[in-house]
């Protein structure tokens, strides 16, 4: 079936199965690899892009439920001003590690900030616990979503 | 001004001796090495790089014949533009060591980080053979101990070549000449030269005899809080892992296999599958089936659409009930192979004043790195390409040419950056089998595992039935420590030819072996019994398994001498200096003996693994529900010289974290053959929500650099066992700690009389 998509600001078509998730047509079919593939099954957040700006796990959204719906991805998430935010923050305060599960927690950190700009750390638990982080940087994580929301 | 002084000799270094190499022999003169082992390349000098150099690169340096910069041995590659690549001996995996080794390079070659591109090695053995472990592995947190003195010499070399260059061009002294940021400098004249414009005259200059390296008090790098080299490229999509390799023309493939253990395929019926959009080809091998698609999606659909019957195996009944049994079995009446002995520990057992025995179980643990195993292959008449992230680029490239039946050479193995390694990526299994795909096909193709196979079909850290006991004399002090380990062999499991029967195995006895406490009289023996299916290292090897083991009964000892826990500890420590100025700094920080409410409690561990000290409290809450709360982690560590200190803090802290979730959730299980848990829906990982405040303080030491990247992982399980322990008087001695249900309290109030010795 062939679906018109917005892709970071950018029209595309895709002819694909209806049921297809957004994650393999944003890795295998459009060639964005910075969203990751961790779980499949919306356990882990590696997924995470945004639809009209709202954090969802790509391996479990089928491409025919997107619509018309804005997809933003990792490469695009910095144009945001939430996101720049959170991208400096995350090289301030060194968060990375293997790196893997980093496209995830920055969507959907970057959601948390621009729906609560101000997060508690009760906050950040709730929008955050999706998203595992094998390498262990949840301190930093967690340090860097507060540095982002008072920058 | 004093310098290390160090010789270069451009032969090979004896391997005995690096693995030793130290801050002393490399003053006396250790070996300069431009590459790890032997320089072996001067012909780079004057006629560009070894093939081998081809498969690296990101397309802004001609390699190979085509090079015609500066390129002294393996690790440094300077363009007549200028451009500063260093090609990292070890591979990322999260650990920093593209950022450390770029330290120690860049120290000594006087360029700042911001001037260089840090790429991974390809597979040469004689290039970057780690002096260590020797061979080109990336493992066992031997990295930065290996690399220490070599990468710095190689700048050094580098440099004084450049300088020689330079002094040439500059009618000069070479002595009065300096360089900073990548260019030299004549401060007498003012004027300066960039490398690029003097290194093809650097790569025809002699390699210097003397290798004088800086002294830590002009260290600018070395020791100072460094950004990561490659964090920009994941903050922002555009790092590149294994599963984001792209080839043209490029097929997707998924893959089963056998649910059992050593079980082989029986019958396909692929009609479904193959009717399956975008389905393009059903590949069969001895004991799996992969599906290839256009893409991922269709690949999985295919392979879910696949009738497979599968011929179980001899491990068709195999379950976590029976293995276990048969651990205890061997323990009780194996044939014990000894790993240390010290004193008259029988007799002095015999003669104690009390004793005190424990039995402590382990599970297999799966790695689950959140980046699912994959390798993308592509073989043709000519040879074959392979893009995967591998701890283990030369082995992985031997298996590949010979399930391809072509000589290793032809095999060209592009290493990439790792979504998490932990010991998974030390084995090339997968790598092995997708070569036995790629051989089936005849365009390229990446093979992507599910998270179900790549936690179903992992290889797992083996499970542990350890008998531990001591003897105690009138004042409580052990006067006899008998450990008898029960498990497989992971090095036996890992060398090519296995490992001997009889044969102790170094990594079952690492850190129940070497204790950092005075025992006078001490038995540390291992069974062996290797379990039917495959192990390899996990996350702290030996340590791991052994000092939960350790430190979790040294804490029982305490209690049954009615001290508190660090006071115990220190006083076996009146000869280790550096474990208990840890084991101090960790209790201060971490307030120990300040009082806490009822259903709190804190605990310690202590450890020297991989040539560094690492102490550790865990503060934990235990529920009226039995839920256990994490309110806080301290940990001190002292492991040397510390290169990038903001690296050591987060391994240590990811290392931590990574302890802890497996000892708070993780065993792997096995019913009628199968694997029980499969996603991260049932292996349990821990989260944001989960994770406590960790503290992280770095002792200064004028040690070799030990090793960093498993330190926290061993600390994490006994800290918290011994937190829980105090927090409700119960002693739990098998893990994982979520399977026990510790609603039930034991009323004697553990002692924990709390203060910090001075
Ligand atoms: S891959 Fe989507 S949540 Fe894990
Ligand atoms: S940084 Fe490795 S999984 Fe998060």
């Amino acid at each position: 079936m062939k679906f018109d998509l917005k892709i970071n600001g950018t029209a595309r078509q895709v002819d694909v199965p209806e049921d297809m998730p957004l994650l393999w047509v944003l890795r295998d079919v459009v060639g964005l690899t910075g969203t990751k593939f961790g779980c499949g099954i919306a356990q882990c957040g590696a997924c995470t892009v945004h639809l009209d700006g709202e954090a969802i796990r790509s391996c479990v959204t089928p491409i025919g439920t997107v619509g018309s719906a804005e997809i933003t991805t990792i490469e695009a998430v910095g144009g945001s001003p939430e996101g720049e935010k959170i991208q400096n923050a995350w090289l301030d305060l060194e968060v990375v590690q293997c790196g893997y599960c980093q496209s995830g927690q920055i969507m959907q950190a970057t959601a948390l900030l621009r729906a609560t700009p101000k997060p508690t750390d009760a906050d950040i638990d709730d929008a955050m616990a999706g998203n595992i982080c094998r390498c262990g940087t949840y301190p930093r994580i967690r340090a860097a979503i507060k540095s982002a929301a008072e920058a | 001004m004093t310098t290390e002084k160090t010789t270069p000799t451009f032969a090979l270094l004896d391997p005995v001796r690096s693995a030793a190499i130290s801050r002393r022999q490399a003053l006396t003169g250790g070996g300069m090495m431009l590459a790890f082992l032997a320089f072996g390349r001067r012909k780079a000098h004057a006629a560009g790089e070894e093939p081998s150099l081809r498969a690296i690169g990101d397309g802004t340096i001609d390699t190979g014949d085509a090079f015609r910069g500066f390129a002294p041995g393996g690790f440094i590659r300077i363009g007549t533009d200028g451009a500063i690549q260093i090609i990292a001996p070890n591979v990322e995996m999260g650990q920093g060591i593209y950022t450390a080794e770029a330290m120690l390079i860049a120290e000594e070659l006087e360029v700042g980080l911001d001037q260089v591109t840090v790429l991974a090695a390809p597979p040469n053995e004689e290039l970057y053979r780690q002096p260590i472990l020797q061979s080109q592995t990336t493992g066992g947190s031997t990295s930065i101990r290996g690399a220490f003195v070599p990468l710095r010499q190689a700048g050094a070399a580098a440099r004084m070549m450049l300088i020689k260059a330079a002094a040439e061009r500059l009618q000069v002294a070479a002595e009065t000449l300096r360089a900073e940021r990548g260019r030299v400098i004549d401060p007498a004249s003012g004027r300066s030269l960039a490398y690029g414009e003097i290194v093809e005259d650097a790569s025809r200059q002699p390699v210097p005899q003397d290798v004088p390296l800086k002294p830590k008090a002009e260290w600018r790098l070395i020791g100072t809080p460094a950004h990561r080299v490659e964090s920009g490229s994941k903050v922002n999509g555009t790092a590149v892992f294994g599963i984001d390799v792209k080839v043209d023309g490029m097929k997707v493939a998924t893959v089963m296999a056998s649910p059992t253990r050593g079980g082989t395929l029986k019958s396909v019926d692929d009609s479904q599958a193959r009717a399956v959009p975008g389905v393009v080809d059903v590949v069969r091998l001895e004991n799996a089936v992969a599906v290839v698609g256009d893409h991922y999606f269709a690949a999985l659909t295919g392979l879910k659409a696949l009738q497979v019957e599968w011929d179980p195996g001899e491990n068709a009944a195999l379950d976590t009930a029976t293995l276990f049994a048969d651990l205890k079995t061997a323990s009780e009446t194996g044939t014990p192979i000894l790993g240390r002995r010290e004193g008259d520990p029988e007799a002095a057992m015999a003669g104690a004043a009390r004793t005190v025995e424990a039995v402590y179980e382990l599970p297999f643990l799966a790695h689950a790195a959140l980046e699912p195993i994959n390798t993308t292959i592509h073989v043709t008449d000519e040879g074959c390409d392979i893009w995967v992230g591998t701890q283990v680029p030369t082995a992985a490239q031997k298996v590949a040419a010979a399930r391809l039946g072509m000589a290793p050479e032809k095999v060209r193995l592009h290493n990439h950056l790792l979504g998490g390694g932990f010991g998974r990526r030390l084995v090339a299994d997968s790598i092995e089998q997708a070569a036995l795909i790629g051989k089936q096909l005849r365009y390229p193709v990446k093979i992507v595992w599910s998270r179900e196979e790549d936690i179903t079909q992992d290889l797992y850290r083996p499970a542990y039935y350890d008998r531990i006991s001591a003897g105690l004399d009138e004042a409580g002090r052990p006067v006899a420590f008998m450990d008898r380990i029960t498990g497989g062999s992971v090095l036996g499991a890992y060398l090519p030819d296995g490992l001997p029967e009889g044969t102790i195995d170094s990594d079952a006895i690492e850190g129940a072996a070497d204790t950092p406490y005075a025992f006078p009289n001490l038995l540390v023996d291992w069974v062996r019994k290797d379990p039917p299916l495959p192990v390899t290292w996990w996350r702290g090897v030996g340590p791991t398994h052994n000092v939960f083991v350790v430190e979790s009964f040294m804490d029982e000892l305490a209690a049954a001498a009615g001290e508190d826990p660090v006071d115990y500890r220190m006083a076996l420590l009146k000869e280790k200096p550096r474990a208990a100025a840890a084991l101090r700094l960790a209790a201060t920080r971490a307030n120990w003996g300040e009082s806490l409410p009822p259903g709190t409690g804190r605990g310690v561990s202590l450890h020297g693994a991989f040539g560094s000290f690492v102490a550790a409290v865990v503060e934990v809450a235990v529920g009226d529900d039995g839920a256990i709360r994490l309110n806080r982690v301290v940990a001190a560590v002292d492991c040397g010289h510390v290169i990038n200190p903001d690296t050591v803090k987060a391994q240590v802290e990811g290392g931590l974290i990574f302890g802890l979730s497996a000892a708070l959730y993780n065993g792997i299980s096995f019913q009628n053959g199968a694997v029980e848990q499969t996603n991260f829906d049932t292996y349990t990982q821990m989260r944001i929500n989960e994770t406590p405040p960790i503290e992280v303080h770095l002792i200064e030491s004028e040690e070799d650099p030990g090793g960093i990247g498993e330190t926290g992982t061993v600390s994490a399980a006994p800290a918290l066992v011994n937190a829980v322990f105090a927090a409700t008087g119960r002693r739990i001695r098998k893990l994982p700690l979520g399977e026990v249900d510790l609603t039930e309290r034991d009323t004697r109030a553990p002692v924990t009389r709390g203060k910090v010795p001075a």
